[in-house]
């Protein structure tokens, strides 16, 4: 088969324009590439395209590099799931090395660094958010709150790596949804509506 | 070893595990970036808020922004790589066997126990970047002012919902006119 160069350009820029629009993280690109690839080029099925979320949310990685890899390589194969990773890739990976150069000539100026003493607090907080959203969907039995809490506490206290402790986490799962079973407790290994591509869609759809 | 290479095999190893989202990868890329040396834990304080204010996934930005500071423009360009190049070779071996991932068993059990830790990784991340930034602390007045910058801002994002950014953007307004 011969590699048509000219589709791969257009995967390529099609993700390049998704790229600088996108404020606050991975999720906020997702209804973009939504509707460049579904309802503009019509490249992929409104039905395919929330599978292909709910793949890129499982696979480690940003879910919106993710996305845009998988559509690519449903395109267009392996060139196709480079040219969409790099496109989506590259405006935001310019405009943070463009910010990184801005603050680190600033950084040491009086007023910059009075903001961000103040920022720094602030950034303590975004993370407590994050917690609190992803503790929502994760924390809704005792295990998984046990599991939580230990978690914690082992990081703080034993100065694990956190390297460990995830890969640690995909057998614990593992382990306890099997001995679960064995006695015959019921597991629900989802809290409801738990994915939140599948929830937003559902609303949008509604 | 060479910079470049050590910052390629480190964010290698953080894309394989990057689950559950760009919060949860902030301890771990903290931890290695202390270990090298390349920062201190306030100074990728600075990395998250700059990642944070940035279009984008939130880890590749702050491995982008921790590459540049080590090794400027080819750091940076090899920790993006390093970042993605798990996920591109993931996704080419779940779509080659179109092997329906997210819906199978041991997957589904994995992260069964998966999304705790992610949650209990990230709240240990939050408390040790408060010890560090005196969030928590001795009782000064320096503490007591930023533990109200941090309860306004999170009562901003969770309860009136505004956006990061403009959060970012006013706390550090504040900053200015404090400190």
């Amino acid at each position: 088969m011969k590699t048509d160069w000219k589709f791969i350009l257009q995967i390529f820029l099609s993700f390049l324009k998704i790229g600088p629009a996108t404020f606050g993280g991975g999720y906020a690109m997702i209804p973009m590439i939504e509707r460049e690839v579904v309802d503009k080029k019509k490249w992929i099925r409104n039905k395919d395209v929330t599978e292909i979320f709910a793949i890129a949310e499982s696979v480690p990685g940003a879910i919106a590099i993710n996305s845009a890899t998988f559509i690519g390589y449903r395109l267009a194969g392996v060139r196709g799931a480079v040219a969409a990773m790099v496109g989506v890739l590259l405006p935001t990976f310019i405009i943070v090395v463009i910010l990184s150069m801005l603050f680190l000539i600033v950084k040491d100026n009086p007023h910059i660094e009075s903001a961000f003493i103040a920022i720094r607090a602030t950034i303590v907080a975004l993370i407590v958010y994050a917690a609190y959203k992803i503790g929502m969907t994760a924390v809704y039995d005792k295990t998984t709150l046990g599991i939580a809490t230990v978690t914690t506490a082992i990081l703080f206290f034993l100065h694990v790596h956190p390297v460990v402790v995830i890969i640690s986490g995909i057998f614990t799962g593992m382990v306890a949804v099997q001995i679960k079973s064995w006695f015959g407790m019921s597991i629900k290994l989802e809290k409801d509506e738990l994915n939140v591509v599948k929830k937003e869609k559902q609303v949008k759809e509604a | 070893m060479d910079v470049l290479v050590e910052l390629f095999l480190t964010f290698l190893m953080i894309g394989f595990v990057s689950f559950g989202g760009g919060y949860a990868m902030i301890p771990v890329i903290e931890i290695e970036v202390s270990n090298h040396g390349w920062m201190t834990t306030q100074e990728f304080t600075d990395v998250i808020a700059i990642a944070g204010m940035s279009p984008g996934p939130i880890a590749t930005n702050s491995a982008i922004f921790v590459g540049y500071k080590t090794a400027e423009l080819p750091g940076a360009i090899v920790s993006a790589l390093a970042m993605v190049i798990p996920s591109l070779l993931i996704i080419l071996i779940i779509a080659t066997f179109f092997f329906r991932f997210n819906e199978n068993k041991f997957v589904k059990s994995a992260f069964y126990g998966l999304r705790p830790i992610i949650t209990g990784l990230i709240v240990y991340a939050a408390i040790k970047f408060a010890i560090t930034n005196n969030v928590i602390g001795e009782l000064s007045w320096h503490t007591a002012s930023l533990m109200i910058i941090f309860g306004l801002s999170l009562f901003s994002l969770i309860k009136l919902r505004l956006h990061p950014l403009f959060v970012i953007a006013l706390s550090g307004f504040v900053g200015m006119v404090l400190y």
